[in-house]
């Protein structure tokens, strides 16, 4: 018997999160709790226009108010050569501006000074002379003929148009029209959003010219793709560079690229040989570091008159502001969209991506979701919903009949991706029996009779997670696997690092129970460390939920390098050959008598003290895992909701949640990442967006406009559990970080639509204010795009 | 987030404070709960040379009724004070309707009434409530007292008809007639968010029938709107659906809405309506069953 692997706090345990010992007490160390000697503080002044001609820029003022130690504009930038830099898809980003501004809250000077109020008061003297120019704030007027053209700064770009991209079986997919008794049509929005992490976006760069070494702490969920790009664009040695994250106030997807701040900062710290802190403002953070979605659907559904789903085409328009700065695989213009329909067995489909430019701030970031996939799954569960209304086909059944069944794995998907495992139908089940589905429906009916308006939404759908095997997947040609470090002390405790980087997710809880689950030592005996270059293997990072597929995975493979050499440690120390060794959790025993064993903490002191001839001592490894396939996480999110005729307001009834995340390593903190994630769905769905006048002043600059709920609206959920094994995961996990927030929108949505399904209204676009409901009740039409700032309709 | 520099003044007496307001000349500010004044600071949308912090000065914080019934709120009242307190469930229902609505339950442990009313929002809360219940303000200069009705504070967005060296010491609400009744209702995206659409309702009836009444709305025009024709729409006679439909509309035609990101000027028209009809509904129909 080996020992209980719930009690050494194993996979299946619901350990308390070893992180929030120190959270809970106050004693986190985030950015700017780091304080160090003789350090200054950096502030940013940005832009108050979309777009502009900067004339001139006058800093004399500033320079002349004490403690003021250095000015920093496009000039100066430029002089280095570093007044604009690559982004993470092949686009450049100016640093700070020297010709335009191209957004509002582009960063155009930063000021160096003794103490942050000194900086700012500074920021406040420096003149800027700008001519606006025409403002363009959405792919309608960018792509309109004779559009101001936004980046006449790259020598070969003509219009706005950042890429066309098209993915699919164009010929396949017009057959399948051209057969279809129904044809399905849905245009959707999806608004601009913000990941808005509670902590802001900082840096501290500390240049020391005695050792030419550049620390840079920094709130970044991917430190080692920062260090490659501060090594390729400042042009520093790498072994030089040192990129430190330290505790973060979560990420989203939010502190994966590069921002102009971080690079400003390093190099007022090598000109001034000082430490240079600079933390962001929530405005700052929200007006122009990576945002998320704005990006409008055409979508087409070709239907056979029993409900089968013979194509589909898509058309999206999406809107990158004045940079194309998206965190994505490079090989995709428009991250994983195509990974629509995974879960429907759809025989051909077809999609034209564009992209544009937009005199917003950039972006186009993952907020939590891995790479566009929450658009995908948004506007297929919308196109689901309404093929199926315009069948009059039950919202369920129709599911049903196109999902992929059990059996018919592996499966290629309509778009190329293969997808290997699920319980589609079984989700689907639990789903409907937890939310009391036929019930439900006889409610709604007779509620309708006393005219209230309840509504069922669903939404079921498999996401591709774990970017990414090394073939298809890579950033900047550098490929997205990740890798584990694990060194076993004598004692038998040990460290583990990884090239992941948590914000949140629990990694030191999590990682250290795959340990205790591969190795048999307690949980509570591994520590976890990552976010250190210096220190930690090379890895991706975090975010696109590939923690537990890949570096989670990586921890395996390393353990199990471990349990290699502790088996040649334990032959050893029984005298047997290895071949007559067994494993059970903790422990290696002689086969042919059970009672003679080792523990692994007996095989770890005799790494140190008791090695035979010819074995390295020490127990250590390392693992680079490059996964064969990305998981398939699956879900079924239900809501039921109650719609106010007279004012608008919806409430929601109930909301059931079904994840199929694979096997569990921490159940508790799995359940925290879906309700999380389900609260911004929620939010998505009900409140929250960012939206921009006919100037394009942003609205949503603070947490006044931009909206996160809180404890009091959000509704309760109610979480059930299917466990699929990922077929090719050594611990059979699937991520589950991005789920909820990825699938959730729609089923919200779709409830508040079918609430109003008998007055006409197929859709209304996110975020669904009170008054857009209102309006669609009472004038029977759609209500679609951003929300508009109109100045006055009186 | 860092405010402009200022000088910091903690009197600890009501005369002290006005003599500090007076030579700050226009250029120092009253801070009481500090919930709107501190946002507007760090974000530079003002930058007053001194800050008068009112928190150290004895005795106002009080909350009482007076043996004639008057409602007296300190300047140091916080709204988790009104929240909490069990007078005005009894004395002025719409207040107490208010008190849990007014932001969050973090603001509402340090912002004041007061200090909401002196900051004359358009949005705030306690504004058209207080035009709703026919309140006013005791402010203090240098040359003595005076009342100021709070439908008549406001001048327009964020500006008061109080003299620069003046410090409102309490807000006072008068014994209701009658019996009081009434409510507030107030449309939110979020806990904490400032109204799309707030409307106060309080009526005062003796015998069935209504004797006085007042309607404030909040964040329907460029400043609090006292919707007077709606009131008076409803004096003189009980409560009947024709009289509510009428005030209903009175109401709605009184706002003066903007359309902006918080909806559409037609929709917060057509909610100033329903929350009035709604209120006087619940109203009538508790009536109907204490009868
Ligand atoms: C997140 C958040 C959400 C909020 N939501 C709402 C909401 O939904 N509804 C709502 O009504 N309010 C809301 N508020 C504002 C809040 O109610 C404030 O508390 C209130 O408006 C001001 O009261 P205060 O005591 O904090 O005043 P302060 O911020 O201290 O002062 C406000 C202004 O009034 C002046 N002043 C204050 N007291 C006096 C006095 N005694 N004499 C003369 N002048 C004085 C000050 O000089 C200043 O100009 C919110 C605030 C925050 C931060």
């Amino acid at each position: 018997m080996g020992l209980d692997e719930i009690k050494i706090g194993g996979l299946g345990a619901s350990r308390r999160r070893v992180e929030d010992n120190r959270f809970i007490r106050g004693k986190g160390n985030y950015i700017d709790d780091i304080v160090l000697p003789g350090m200054l503080h950096m502030e940013i002044l940005r832009s108050p226009l979309a777009h502009a001609r900067i004339k001139s820029i006058d800093a004399t003022k500033a320079w002349a108010i004490p403690g003021v130690r250095l000015v920093l504009t496009g000039e100066t930038m430029a002089s280095r050569n570093l007044a604009w830099m690559p982004t993470l898809s092949y686009d450049t980003q100016a640093v700070l501006a020297t010709d335009k501004v191209r957004f509002q809250g582009q960063e155009v000077a930063c000021v160096v000074a003794d103490d942050p109020y000194i900086a700012k008061d500074a920021c406040e003297a420096i003149v800027v002379d700008y001519e606006p120019l025409p403002v363009i704030i959405n792919p309608q007027q960018a792509l309109a003929p004779n559009a101001p053209l936004i980046r006449d700064d790259k020598e070969n770009q003509r219009d706005n148009v950042v890429f066309d991209w098209v993915v699919g079986d164009k010929d396949g997919t017009d057959k399948a029209f051209a057969k279809a008794d129904v044809v399905s049509k849905l245009e959707l929005h999806y608004p601009r959003s913000h990941p808005s992490p509670m902590e802001t976006c900082g840096s501290i760069a500390d240049f020391d010219r005695s050792t030419s070494k550049l620390t840079v702490y920094m709130t970044t969920q991917a430190p080692h793709i920062i260090r490659a790009a501060v090594a390729l664009v400042a042009e520093l040695p790498e072994h030089m560079i040192r990129i430190v994250s330290p505790d973060l106030g979560g990420g989203f997807g939010n502190k994966v690229p590069v921002y102009p701040g971080y690079v400003a900062s390093i190099l007022a710290s090598i000109l001034l040989e000082r430490p240079v802190k600079w933390i962001e403002d929530k405005t700052g953070n929200l007006i122009s570091t990576g945002f998320a979605r704005d990006i409008y659907l055409r979508g087409e559904m070709a239907l056979r008159k029993d409900g089968k789903i013979l194509g589909v085409r898509m058309h999206t328009d999406s809107d990158h502001g004045a940079f194309f700065s998206d965190a994505q695989p490079s090989k995709f213009k428009i991250g994983l969209m195509h990974s629509a329909f995974a879960c429907y067995d759809i025989p051909a489909a077809h999609l034209t991506a564009r992209g544009v430019y937009t005199n917003k701030a950039p972006g186009g970031v993952a907020y939590r979701c891995s790479f566009r996939v929450t658009e995908a799954m948004f506007f297929q569960e919308r196109m689901v919903q309404a093929a199926a209304d315009d069948l009059g086909m039950d919202q369920a059944e129709f599911r049903r009949i196109n999902f992929v069944r059990d059996d018919d794995f592996p499966h290629r998907t309509p778009f190329g991706f293969l997808t290997d495992s699920g319980q589609y139908g079984k989700c689907l089940d639990v789903g409907l029996e937890a939310i009391g589905y036929q019930d439900f429906l006889r409610q709604k009916a007779d509620a309708a009779k006393k005219g209230r308006l309840l509504g069922i939404g669903i939404s079921t759908m498999t996401e591709p997670l774990g970017a990414g095997n090394s073939r298809e997947y890579d950033i900047l040609g550098i490929k997205m696997f990740d890798s584990a470090e694990l060194r076993v002390h004598l004692t038998g405790k040990a460290i583990l690092r990884t090239g992941a980087k948590t914000q949140g997710q629990g990694h030191e809880t999590t990682w250290a129970q795959i340990v205790a689950h591969e190795l048999g030592i307690p949980a509570d005996d591994v520590t976890v460390e990552e976010g250190d270059t210096d220190t930690a293997p090379f890895g991706m990072g975090t975010y696109a939920s590939r923690s537990t597929p890949v570096a989670g995975a990586a921890v395996a493979m390393v353990s199990r390098k471990i349990r290699a050499k502790a088996r040649k440690l334990a032959a050893h120390l029984l005298e047997v050959s290895e071949e007559d060794i067994e494993w059970e959790l903790g422990r290696f025993y002689v086969r042919s008598s059970p009672d003679r064993g080792v523990t692994i903490q007996d095989c770890a002191m005799a790494a140190y003290t008791n090695v035979p001839d010819g074995l390295e001592p020490g127990l250590e490894n390392n693992a680079y895992y490059d996964p064969p396939n990305l998981t398939w996480p699956f879900a079924c999110y239900i809501a039921t909701v109650e719609v106010d005729p007279e004012t608008g307001v919806w409430d929601v009834l109930n909301m059931v949640a079904v994840d199929d995340c694979g096997v569990r390593i921490n159940p508790m903190i799995v359940e925290g990442q879906i309700m999380g994630g389900l609260t911004e769905a929620y939010a998505m769905a009900s409140m929250q967006f960012i939206t921009f006048d006919s100037e394009g002043n942003c609205v949503g600059s603070n947490y006044m406009d931009y909206l996160l709920p809180t404890a009091w609206e959000t509704p309760g959920f109610e979480l059930h559990e299917v466990v699929t094994p990922c077929p090719h995961h050594p611990i059979g996990a699937k991520g589950v970080g991005e789920c909820a927030t990825v699938g959730g929108p729609a089923a919200f949505v779709n409830a508040v639509m079918d609430a109003l399904k008998g007055t006409g209204v197929r859709n209304i676009d996110m975020p669904l204010l009170p008054d857009r409901v209102y309006e669609a009740i009472t004038q029977r039409h759609d209500v679609s795009g951003a929300p508009p700032v109109k100045m006055d309709d009186t | 987030m860092y405010p402009s520099r200022f000088q910091y003044e903690a009197p600890r007496s009501i005369e002290e404070a006005i003599a500090l307001l007076h030579k700050g000349g226009g250029e120092a500010k009253v801070l009481a709960g500090g919930q709107s004044l501190v946002p507007m600071l760090k974000l530079r949308f003002a930058s007053p040379e001194m800050l008068v912090d009112i928190n150290n000065i004895p005795d106002l914080d009080y909350l009482r009724v007076d043996s004639d019934g008057t409602l007296r709120i300190g300047a140091l009242c916080r709204h988790a004070d009104l929240e909490k307190s069990m007078v005005l469930e009894t004395h002025q229902p719409t207040m107490a309707a208010a008190a849990p609505l007014v932001s969050d339950p973090i603001v509402r442990n340090r912002g004041t009434l007061v200090g909401s009313l002196c900051h004359a929002d358009p949005q705030g809360d306690w504004a058209s409530v207080m035009v709703a219940v026919d309140g006013h303000i005791v402010a203090q200069g240098p040359k003595g007292r005076r009342s100021i009705p709070v439908s008549e504070l406001m001048k327009g967005p964020f500006q008061t008809v109080l003299a620069y060296d003046e410090l409102a010491i309490e807000a006072v609400v008068p014994a209701p007639k009658g019996v009081a009744a009434g409510g507030y209702l107030k449309l939110e995206r979020r806990v904490g968010d400032f109204a799309t659409v707030g409307v106060a309702v309080a009526i005062e009836t003796t015998d069935g029938s209504v004797v006085r009444a007042g309607i404030g709305l909040t964040g329907v025009g460029g400043s609090t709107i006292n919707a007077k024709d709606a009131a008076s729409a409803l004096v003189g006679a009980p409560l009947s659906a024709a009289s509510i439909a009428r005030a209903g509309e009175l109401a709605a035609q009184a706002a003066q809405p903007r359309s902006d990101h918080r909806g559409g000027a037609t929709y917060k028209r057509h909610i100033v309506s329903t929350f009035v009809a709604r209120i006087l509904n619940e109203v009538a129909e508790s009536k109907g069953k204490a009868a």
